[in-house]
Parts: structure tokens; sequence; C-alpha cells
């Protein structure tokens, strides 16, 4: 199964986002951090709605890391 | 102490301690609800039947408190509902908290023209109590108490029991068992059968107060609330100002230490405030979830906790184990009579271990959500809880969990297929249980749907019945939609059923639909109720080849 998930470039401007990413986890706790990648996870999931597309990048994000 | 007086049931010795008696067509082991449900509809139905408890009260404790609608019909087809919803608390709605704030919200019954309501919270022991007050005026019932099943053997044309009695011992031979004892189930285990599952890390604390106080009566649950950090909490409100709590603890929490009052009282002070209260019952649980392979074993039929535990939430476990008494007593009736075989019995799994699989996975999605395992899932359901407060996907994400609802058995099996091309509209399907509605009869009173359907086959139909009904052993009962017959006042029995002038539902005595037709044919209505009570060959089988 591939091929829902978009992984070509996307960003309009990839530097600008990787910096919003991180700067948005400035001044948190550690703790805060985890809290602020899990509701953007839920939103970013909940806007792209489609389990196909979610299936996907999850798998996408998983690879490597446990077999 | 409880306003409720446990009865004390007496011990009767039975014929058997006389050296008469010895067989029964069905024996009842257990006296909870859902034996208790299966042995009364067996027993309205003329089956003789004895229901064996080794004890000789009702459960003590409130133990299961939520029963649902689809429960209350079950009830109410077998005449015990009217005083269990007048002595229960009726209630439709949940709120949910997190920390300070309400989340999230639900309305169970959105829809009215129903007689009963969503769900009523009412005390285990009055609705065993209610059972067994019906099953003690059914008279081809014997309820015996104080009667323990030491030995259950399984032969080819029978089961065979040893009954321990304060007066000795004795044999009985069933030739059908339904075993309804329980978590810890005798019969389980003597027969060796593998009962594996999930067992949740956490422990809860029960208990049931006595107070006066003006929570309205809904269901609230709090995630992480001010009164007990880190924790989840839950209350009911129930019959006699009892009210029910329940309050997460961890898995460290030792259980013995925590059902102690001096541990348990400032614990519910810091929830309830200041209100003076009495407690009446502690208990400290656990939970796994897991079933048999198979609720038929033979001649033995596995119902409620023996066949199967899931996790309290959702109020699946006590609900599940009527649904399966309703499923199997008038299959079983049939097998007693002589009218239906193996075919019909096997349904009883392939219909009710789906049924059982959907509340096991729903039980455990909520348990998940509640007593999330790990910092990551922690993390993850905080999330959800913050962003419910402004966020409506989010809130549909909240799991504080999902009430039972009835199972659709569907199209399979024993249930016939809509014919496409009868393109029937809305929410009903074959399988599903019948919803209710309003109903006006010839004299103009009023009533309802559900209060017609069920016991027998019943073919409810739109405008009139077909010419002929199946003549053979199991009749069908008709019942017409029809201004002098059954009205419609409201309209709501056409729109929940699609019905039409000729439309026809097949209805079984479980009220669960075996088939429908737009046009009912005594050919197929033959058909279909040949199929529902298990005789699946439709067409005549190819002669078999000579033999050499």
């Amino acid at each position: 199964m591939s091929g829902y998930l978009r992984t070509d470039l996307r960003l309009h401007d990839p530097d600008a986002f990787y910096q919003v990413l991180v700067d948005a986890h400035r001044d948190l706790t550690e703790d805060q951090s985890h809290q602020f990648n899990a509701r953007l996870i839920l939103l970013l999931a909940n806007h792209v709605g489609d389990r196909a597309v979610l299936a996907e990048a999850m798998a996408a994000a998983r690879a490597g890391l446990a077999d | 102490m409880s306003d409720f007086a446990y009865p004390k049931f007496p011990f009767r010795p039975p014929p058997e301690l006389s050296g008469k008696g010895g067989h029964a067509p069905v024996v009842v082991v257990g006296a909870g609800p859902s034996g208790l449900t299966a042995a009364l509809d067996l027993g309205l139905r003329g089956v003789p039947v004895v229901v064996l408890d080794d004890d000789d009260t009702v459960g003590v404790g409130s133990r299961a408190i939520c029963w649902s609608k689809r429960s209350l019909e079950i009830f109410d087809r077998l005449g015990i509902a009217d005083s269990l919803v007048e002595k229960g608390v009726t209630w439709q709605f949940g709120r949910v908290f997190f920390r300070e704030d309400e989340v999230y919200d639900f309305d169970l019954q959105p829809e009215g023209g129903q007689k009963m309501p969503a769900f009523i919270n009412l005390q285990q022991y009055y609705v065993e109590s209610a059972l067994v007050a019906a099953l003690q005026a059914c008279d081809s019932v014997d309820m015996r108490f104080l009667s323990s099943v030491t030995r259950l053997q399984q032969t080819p044309d029978g089961v065979d029991l040893t009954v321990a009695t304060p007066k000795g011992d004795y044999t009985l031979r069933a030739d059908y068992v339904i075993a309804a004892d329980g978590a810890h189930s005798f019969c389980r285990r003597t027969l060796d059968l593998p009962f594996e599952g999930k067992v949740f890390e956490d422990r809860f604390l029960i208990a049931d107060v006595k107070m006066r106080a003006d929570f309205p009566p809904e269901r609230r649950f709090w995630f992480d609330p001010s009164f007990h950090r880190g924790g989840s909490a839950l209350l009911h409100k129930q019959a006699d100002d009892v009210w029910r709590i329940d309050l997460q603890l961890g898995w460290q929490a030792d259980p013995e230490e925590e059902r102690k009052p001096e541990r348990v009282i400032p614990r519910l002070k810091a929830m309830l405030g200041d209100v003076p209260f009495e407690l009446q019952w502690v208990s400290v649980y656990t939970f796994q979830c897991r079933r048999l392979e198979r609720f038929r074993q033979q001649r033995v039929f596995f119902v409620g906790d023996s066949a199967h535990q899931m996790a309290p939430f959702g109020a699946r476990g006590g609900n599940g184990g009527l649904h399966d008494a309703d499923n199997l007593a008038w299959k079983l009736a049939l097998a007693v009579q002589g009218h239906a075989g193996d075919a019909l019995l096997d349904s009883y799994d392939t219909e009710r271990l789906p049924a059982t699989d959907a509340d096991i996975l729903h039980s455990t999605r909520s348990t998940d959500f509640i007593t999330p395992q790990g910092a990551v899932s922690t993390q993850f359901r905080d999330a959800v809880l913050a962003l419910a407060e402004r966020h409506a996907f989010a809130r549909e994400l909240v799991n504080s969990g999902r009430l039972s609802t009835p199972f659709c058995y569907g199209d399979q099996g024993i249930n016939s297929t809509d014919d496409p091309s009868d393109d029937f509209k809305g929410a009903l399907s074959p399988g599903a249980p019948c919803p209710d509605a309003p109903i006006t009869n010839p004299d103009g009173s009023r009533g309802w749907l559900l209060n017609h359907l069920g016991n027998d086959f019943t073919l409810l139909c739109f405008g009139a019945a077909p010419t002929s009904l199946p003549s053979g052993p199991v009749p069908v009962r008709p019942v017409v939609i029809r201004t002098d017959e059954l009205g419609d006042p409201d309209g709501l029995i056409a729109a929940r059923y699609d019905g039409y002038p000729g439309t026809a539902y097949l209805v079984r005595p479980d009220q669960h639909v075996a088939a429908r037709f737009r046009y009912a044919h005594p050919t197929d209505i033959e058909r279909a109720l040949s199929k529902a009570i298990g005789n699946v060959t439709a067409t005549p089988p190819a002669p078999a080849a000579q033999e050499a």
C-alpha cells in the first residue's frame, strides 16, 4: 500500500517552516513540548482525515525504529 | 446499612433427595442477572427449568447498575420492566470533565417515541430480586438455593450433574445446561475450557454512598479532577438516594488498605464536599477482557460473565449477559420442544460471539483512553481533552465509556438477506432489534409497538396480513399496522420500518428482524421462517450417487 501520502516537497519555504516548528517549542518544558507535539499531531490528523494517508504516514514514521 | 433488606431464600429439599425426579430439560447454573433472565424466558415458554444457585440471597453490593434500553425491552417482554423503571433512576445525559472544565456531553436517546428510556440505574440486587419473584410465580421453574454443582459431565444425549446441598448430594440429568455461574465459573473450569485474555493493570475503588445530594441524574465522569489528582472519577445516581462512585487508584494501590473506611472516607469527602453521607459498600477491583472460544459446548451454553469478561466502562458486561440470555432462550426452547436442532443452537455462537467481540473492543478502547499505559498515551489522552474544549473533532475522541448499544446480528446465518429490489431505506436492517414506536389500539388507547412483537415469531404487516401464514409447528402471529387494528399515531412505525402497504417484517421471538419483504408472499415467509429456525437447506439436496 502506497501512493496516498504525498512525500514530494509541498512546503512553500521549507527552511521557514522548520524554524517555525522549532520556535514553537521555545520556552516549553520537555513535558509541555511533548504535549504540544501530541496536540499538533491530533489537529493535523483530523485535518488530513484520510485513514489511508494517516496509516501510510505512521508506517513512514515508524520505518527503521522497530522491526 | 442499606435500605434494601437482603432476602433469605429457604432451602427446600428437592424430590431427588427422596429418590424421585432426577431429570430436567434445562438446568440453569447460577442465579445472577443473565441466568435468571434465561430461566424466566424459558419458563414463560413453558419449558421446565431447574435453577441451581450456591447462595441463598441476591448479589451483595450494587455491582451492575446501568441497564440499557435494549435490556429494559427484554425485561418488558418478560413482564418485569415497569417496576424496575419505576424503582430505578432514568437517565440519558452524560457529562465529561477534564480537571475543572466540562469538555464533552452526550445524549444517549435523542429520539423519543420509545417506551423505554436510554438507561436506568438500579442496583443489581433489585434486578435479581425482581427476576426471582417472577420466577417463583412461574409454574415451570424450580428455584433451588444453597445448591452447588460439584460435578458436570457431558454425554452424547445429556449432561449429568452432581448437586451438593445442606441435606446431602444428589444427581440430576439435564438435556441442556445454561452455565451462568459467573466470572469464576465452575462449569467452565470443570470442562477445562481456555479462558485467556488481557489483564488491565489498574485498580478501581468502587463505593455505594447514601446521601441527599442535588446532582442531576446524569452520568458524570472526571479526568484528573482536583479532588482526585492523576486519576479518573465516575458518579452515578441509583435508587434509594444511593450513589455509585468509581475512583481510579492505579496499579500500585494496595487493595486491602484502600478498602478501609479510614482510607475511603477522606477520598469521598474530597469529591463530595461537605455533605453528610453513609458508606454502604466498598470494593476494590481490577478487570480483564477475555472470552471463551465458543459459548456453546455441546449441550452446555455459557451466558454472561462465565462466557466473557470485559472492562466495566460502557456497562457492557451486565447488559451483554442479558442479551446472551435473550438470544439463547427461544432457540433452546425450540430445541427442547423438538422443533429445532443443532443448526439453530449453533447460531447462538455465530450471533453472540461477534456481539461480545464488539463489546470487548469498545470497552477496551475506553479503558485505553481512561487508563493510558505509558507517558506517550497519557500525553495523547491529555491532548484530546485539552483540544476538546475548543474543537469539535476532539470531543468525539473523548472516550469515558461508549455505552452499551444493541448488536445487529446481520443478514447472515439464520436471518435473511434483503431482496435488493425491495429497496429498504433507513437504519434498520435484518438481524437488528426492532425499534419501538407508539401505537393506538382500536379503542383509541395508546400503547407501544414492542409490546406486540416477540415471544413468538410475529409478522409485522403494514396494511394487511398475507392471505396465508406458515402452518407448521412453529407458528407465526400476525401484527397488522392499520387504523382499525394497530394505528401508527405519529407515523413513527412507518418511518422507522420504512413501511408501506404490503411491507412485512418477520420478527424473531427475541424481537430481532429475521427477514423483511415489500410484498410478502406466503412462500417467502415460509422460507424465511424455515431459515430462522435453523433449516438451512432452502433447496433440496441433490440425489446421492447410487452405491455400487
